[in-house]
């Protein structure tokens, strides 16, 4: 089984930390993924600065822009990666970041220096199905999941074709918009989501705008396998403050069993 | 999608999965609209009645020596850019698609312009993002869309210029696309803002066409034009693209030397990446990290291209250039004092390289794309007048 497979089969709901690699150091976000994984992260999701971070809002963007101005390379962040994976050798983690970073030697060469470091999925947030083809043959090629994204305005068919050629889990958009905790975020996705599971998609994990417990109860109940929380959690490492006990809280609220009936929409401020 | 959205390997729609719809929508209403006879009066009237078409095709009377210099006089549009030409199509769409709000992106403000006056005519709120560095430097433009009605929104990320003023557009229109249309200002981004934008300015070129074989009974030997995202020179290339006899020359902004670091030519030093939802010419570092342009004209400033150019290069159908801030410089001061026009800094660009191009061809069409009312206060400090 596949780490995201083991990890899905605990059969609790899932949180998922973002950070974001180089901010404000290496060093730094080296201390922080261990403080997530200690703290009770299931995964991690890491982002690989880009200069022109469309998808994301003010606080990912100023993480992406310390990151950079801090002089962090795509070769440091594979380096943490892989120091990353020697310490923790179970614990699934995806690379979030942009397609000109992917393409900048060759899609193959990204790949496969992905893989050397032991990441387990590559999320590019701007290719959509339309494009994701290529970027999938070649992760698929080097053994990493193509996590694929499906919103709630993703017609149906487009729902099928992104459960077949996704890898890992599926990363569901909570709301529209861009990255960030500062909207209430509405889960009326039952029909998404029962498409989804219909066709077998990997398993649905709800991003954007999740940052407290509530939302994480709202996302299970809706019938997401798992929450990723980014922005919430920049945030408090950018204040220089801890991130152990919110992350002990985010994950504590997904005790209790996943999945639970769809039901109606539920709205959390 | 129901086109292809590719030239060449060059183009596609590289923007998160939730965009999609909206391009989608886009694209049908886009094709719709190009087989309604309705919708194509009704532009046509537009563009006659309120926008000034069509331009003249001026002959140089002093420029050029031996060889016929003719300009095509975007400059004289209403807005003072060939930009109204698709802001126009599209604030059409946006309406025919019950969009209640405008946004676009601006550099030097001409297209900020150019919105917030389709924004005023349909009745549609417009907000415009301008990077916060070109809110200072265009002061006047700043004040022109907001007496139109439009509200200017300065964006402080990144390096503060078009470049960023185009990332805070996207971000918005993916919150937004339910009410909002991104009227994005040139033929690049994600599929189908290239081939619609090129379509909406083929007005440029067609017009051109039958200009030049009314004046000189052919085709001319060369038409040249400014690029930057590269909408004036797919518009007046496009109704040439078949004639192998007329070579299409687009000038890029070489600034201060295509060799330093500070320039805006990304066909010439760029390599192929994405950005901004397309495939195209990126100016980069070895990492994939966008590298920052330069060029004494804002509308120039920029790292991609449209995705067409990027094939018309590869294809060897159009030939790049570059011309560098100062040739540009004394190609403005050169056709003011000689034909009594006063250009944008961007069309002097195109004109440079046509007076290089005057020994070697006979008739040279230069597309003025847009007058030089906004670069007085550059110009002043620049040329050192007025003291």
């Amino acid at each position: 089984m596949s780490r995201y497979e083991t990890m899905f089969a605990r059969g609790e709901g899932v949180f998922g930390a973002f950070v974001m690699l180089g901010d404000p150091t290496l060093e730094a976000s080296a201390a922080i993924l261990d403080a997530l994984v200690e703290a009770g992260a299931d995964m991690l999701e890491v982002g690989l600065p880009f200069s022109d971070p469309i998808a994301d809002g003010p606080v990912i963007q100023a993480a992406a822009a310390r990151a950079l101005a801090a002089g962090t390379r795509p070769a440091d962040c594979f380096a943490l990666l892989a120091e990353f994976r020697s310490r923790h050798p179970s614990v699934p983690v995806g690379i979030l970041t942009y397609a000109n970073l992917v393409m900048a030697r060759g899609r193959d060469h990204f790949y496969a220096r992905a893989a050397d470091a032991g990441v387990d999925s590559v999320l590019v947030a701007d290719v959509p199905l339309l494009e994701a083809g290529p970027f999938a043959a070649s992760a698929r090629a080097h053994g990493i999941a193509p996590v694929l994204i499906a919103a709630a305005n993703t017609p149906p068919e487009r729902l099928d074709a992104i459960a077949a050629l996704g890898g890992g889990y599926t990363y569901c958009v909570a709301r529209a918009g861009v990255t960030g905790a500062d909207q209430a975020v509405r889960f009326d996705h039952e029909a998404m989501l029962a498409r989804l599971h219909a066709v077998g998609a990997p398993p649905p994990v709800f991003g954007f705008g999740i940052s407290t417990p509530a939302h994480v109860r709202a996302a299970l109940a809706a019938g997401a396998a798992g929450i990723i929380c980014g922005s919430a959690i920049v945030d408090l490492a950018a204040r220089g403050e801890p991130v152990r006990g919110f992350v002990q809280a985010m994950k504590a609220a997904t005790r209790g069993g996943q999945g639970g009936p769809i039901g109606g929409p539920i709205l959390v401020p | 999608m129901l086109m292809r959205g590719r030239f060449g390997a060059f183009g596609g729609a590289y923007v998160p999965e939730i965009l999609m719809p909206a391009l989608e929508q886009l694209e049908a209403a886009f094709l719709e609209a190009q087989a309604d006879d309705a919708f194509q009066a009704e532009l046509a009237s537009l563009l006659l009645n309120y926008a000034g078409r069509p331009t003249p095709l001026t002959r140089c009377r002093n420029l050029g020596g031996a060889a016929r210099i003719y300009l095509k006089r975007e400059d004289l549009l209403h807005g003072g850019a060939h930009k109204t030409n698709q802001v126009l199509g599209q604030a059409m769409l946006a309406k025919r698609m019950g969009k209640t709000r405008l946004i676009a992106e601006t550099g030097a403000g001409q297209h900020g312009v150019a919105t917030a006056m389709a924004g005023a005519l349909f009745g549609l709120e417009t907000r415009i993002y301008m990077g916060a560095d070109d809110v200072e430097r265009q002061r006047l433009n700043v004040f022109r869309m907001q007496l139109l009605g439009a509200e200017v929104v300065p964006v402080a990320s990144g390096g503060r210029t078009l470049k960023d003023a185009i990332n805070e557009a996207l971000r918005d229109w993916a919150a937004s696309f339910d009410t909002t249309h991104y009227l994005l200002g040139t033929a690049a981004g994600p599929h189908p803002f290239p081939t619609m934008v090129r379509e909406f300015q083929r007005v440029i070129g067609r017009e051109a066409r039958a200009q030049i074989l009314a004046e000189e009974g052919r085709l001319p030997d060369a038409l040249v034009a400014c690029v930057g995202g590269g909408s004036n020179a797919i518009g007046i290339f496009a109704d040439f693209l078949g004639d192998d006899e007329v070579r299409l020359i687009g000038v890029e902004a070489a600034g201060r030397g295509l060799d330093g670091g500070e320039h805006g030519a990304t066909l010439l030093r760029g390599r192929p990446g994405i950005l901004h939802g397309a495939e195209t010419y990126v100016l980069q570092d070895e990492d994939g990290q966008i590298g920052d342009s330069w060029s004494v004209s804002a509308g120039l400033d920029y790292p991609a291209v449209g995705p067409e150019h990027a094939y018309l290069k590869e294809s060897g159908r159009a030939d790049y250039v570059g011309a560098t801030d100062d040739e540009a410089l004394a190609a403005f001061a050169l056709l003011a004092r000689s034909e009594g026009i006063v250009c944008a800094f961007e069309s002097a660009h195109a004109l440079a390289h046509a007076l290089k191009l005057a020994g070697e061809a006979e008739v040279i069409v230069v597309n003025i794309s847009g007058r030089g009312d906004k670069d007085m206060a550059q110009a002043q400090t620049l040329l050192g007048l007025g003291r």
